[in-house]
C-alpha cells in the first residue's frame, strides 16, 4: 500500500512537515510512504491553462496522486483557513471535478500551529474541501497545539501522546483503503 | 343505522414486473428557495406474492448538472463506489380503494431503516396490447441524515442550503408476467 503524506507548509522546518516524517515512522510493514514535495512548483490555477495535458507540476501531482492508496494531510492554519498554496494545488487537482483523481480516494487531514488551537479551523477547511472534491475523508482528528514544544531541535516528533494518536490516524486511514464488509445496520 | 361500506380492493398475487419505460423513480429535496430533483432511471420493482422490491442503481443517478451528480455520488452522499443499489423491500402493503400504504425497510448507503410508502394505485387494468397492468403512484419522506447523508453548508443568513427531508418518490407501472 502506497501513501502519500502532503504538507501544507513550504517552510523548511515547517512542524507539518515533521509530523509527516513521525508519520513515515509509524508506517506498518507492507506500507511505503512517500512525502511529496512538489507543493512550491505548482504554479497559480488559471482557467485559461486548465487544459489536457495540465501543467507539468499539476500532471506530476495529479499522477502521484492516482499511483497512491491513501493520502494524509497536514496543514498549517493561515488566517483561520487553508494556506494559499495548498488549496490552490488542490484546485487543479480537482479538475474536472466528475472524474478528477481524488475522486473516492482515501484521505485523512492532521493539522499543527504554534497557537494553542493546533490549526483546527484549518483541518476543518481541508475536509470541507476534500469532500466536495469526492474525496472519502477518514474520521481522524489531531491538531497538534504549541507545536513548538513537540518537535525537538531537529524537527523530531518527541510528544508520545502526539505520536500514539497520529499513528491511530494512520490506521483508521489504511482501514478506509481496505474496509470490512460493510454489514447492512438494522 | 348507518352503514360505513369500504371498498377493499387486494393487491393482486403472482408476479408483476415494472414497465421501466412507463416508470419513474425520483427524488425532491428543498435547496435554498427552490427544490432540486433528480431520477435514478436505472432501477427494476417487482410485486411477487403482495411483496414489493425495488432496487434501484446509482451510479445511473442524473440530475441536470453533472458536478451536481459526482457529488451525490460521492462518499458525502450515496458512496456510490461502496454502496451501489438503493433498495426497498415491503412488509406490509394496504390498500383501500384506490389510496395505497406500503411498509417496509428502505436501504441506502448501506443503512437499513422502516419507511412507509403512501400513495395511489389504479387497476389492474388490461392495456390495449392485452397485458394486465398495475400502476403505483408512491411516496415518502427520509430524513438523509439517518442514512449518513449529512452534507449541508450555510446560506449568509446561517439557514442551510440543504433541507434534511427529502421526498422519494416512485411512479410504477407493473406489468403481470405470463
Amino acid at each position: 500500500m502506497r501513501i502519500l503524506a502532503v504538507s501544507g507548509s513550504l517552510r523548511s522546518a515547517s512542524h507539518n512537515t515533521s509530523l509527516l516524517r513521525a508519520l513515515r515512522e509509524e508506517a506498518p510493514e507492507g506500507v511505503e510512504i512517500e512525502l511529496w514535495d512538489g507543493l512550491a512548483e505548482i504554479p497559480a490555477y488559471d482557467a485559461d491553462d486548465d487544459l489536457v495535458p495540465g501543467p507539468d507540476a499539476v500532471e506530476e501531482l495529479r499522477a502521484i496522486v492516482r499511483g497512491a492508496d491513501a493520502v494524509f494531510f497536514s496543514t498549517p492554519e493561515y488566517n483561520s483557513s487553508i494556506p494559499g498554496a495548498l488549496k490552490n494545488a488542490l484546485d487543479w487537482a480537482s479538475r474536472p471535478l466528475a472524474t478528477n483523481v481524488f475522486r473516492n480516494k482515501p484521505v485523512a487531514v492532521v493539522s499543527a500551529s504554534a497557537g494553542a488551537f493546533g490549526g483546527v479551523w484549518a483541518a476543518a477547511e481541508l475536509r470541507k474541501v476534500l469532500g466536495a472534491m469526492g474525496s472519502r475523508v477518514a474520521d481522524v482528528e489531531l491538531a497538534v497545539g504549541h507545536a513548538g514544544e513537540k518537535f525537538d531541535e531537529h524537527g523530531h516528533l518527541i510528544d508520545h501522546e502526539v505520536r500514539d494518536t497520529l499513528r491511530e490516524g494512520l490506521e483508521i486511514l489504511i482501514s478506509e483503503v481496505t474496509p470490512a464488509e460493510v454489514a447492512l445496520e438494522a | 343505522m348507518s352503514t360505513t361500506e369500504q371498498t377493499q380492493v387486494g393487491i393482486p398475487t403472482g408476479t408483476w414486473q415494472a414497465d421501466t419505460v412507463h416508470s419513474r423513480v425520483a427524488f425532491e429535496v428543498p435547496y435554498t428557495v427552490a427544490t432540486f430533483s433528480g431520477e435514478v432511471p436505472d432501477f427494476q420493482a417487482t410485486l411477487e406474492n403482495g411483496t414489493l422490491t425495488g432496487i434501484g442503481r446509482i451510479s445511473s443517478i442524473t440530475v441536470k448538472e453533472e458536478n451536481l451528480q459526482a457529488h451525490l455520488l460521492s462518499p458525502e452522499f450515496f458512496d456510490a463506489e461502496r454502496h451501489p443499489e438503493v433498495k426497498f423491500v415491503s412488509s406490509s402493503i394496504r390498500r383501500n380503494g384506490d389510496q395505497v400504504e406500503i411498509e417496509g425497510e428502505l436501504t441506502m448507503k448501506g443503512i437499513t431503516k422502516p419507511a412507509t410508502l403512501r400513495g395511489t394505485a389504479t387497476g389492474p387494468t388490461v392495456d390495449h396490447f392485452g397485458k394486465t397492468r398495475l400502476g403505483l403512484q408512491l411516496q415518502t419522506v427520509v430524513d438523509r441524515t439517518a442514512y449518513d447523508m449529512n452534507w449541508n453548508m450555510p446560506l449568509p443568513t446561517g439557514e442551510p442550503a440543504l433541507s434534511n427531508e427529502v421526498t422519494l418518490k416512485a411512479d410504477l407501472t407493473l406489468v403481470e408476467q405470463a
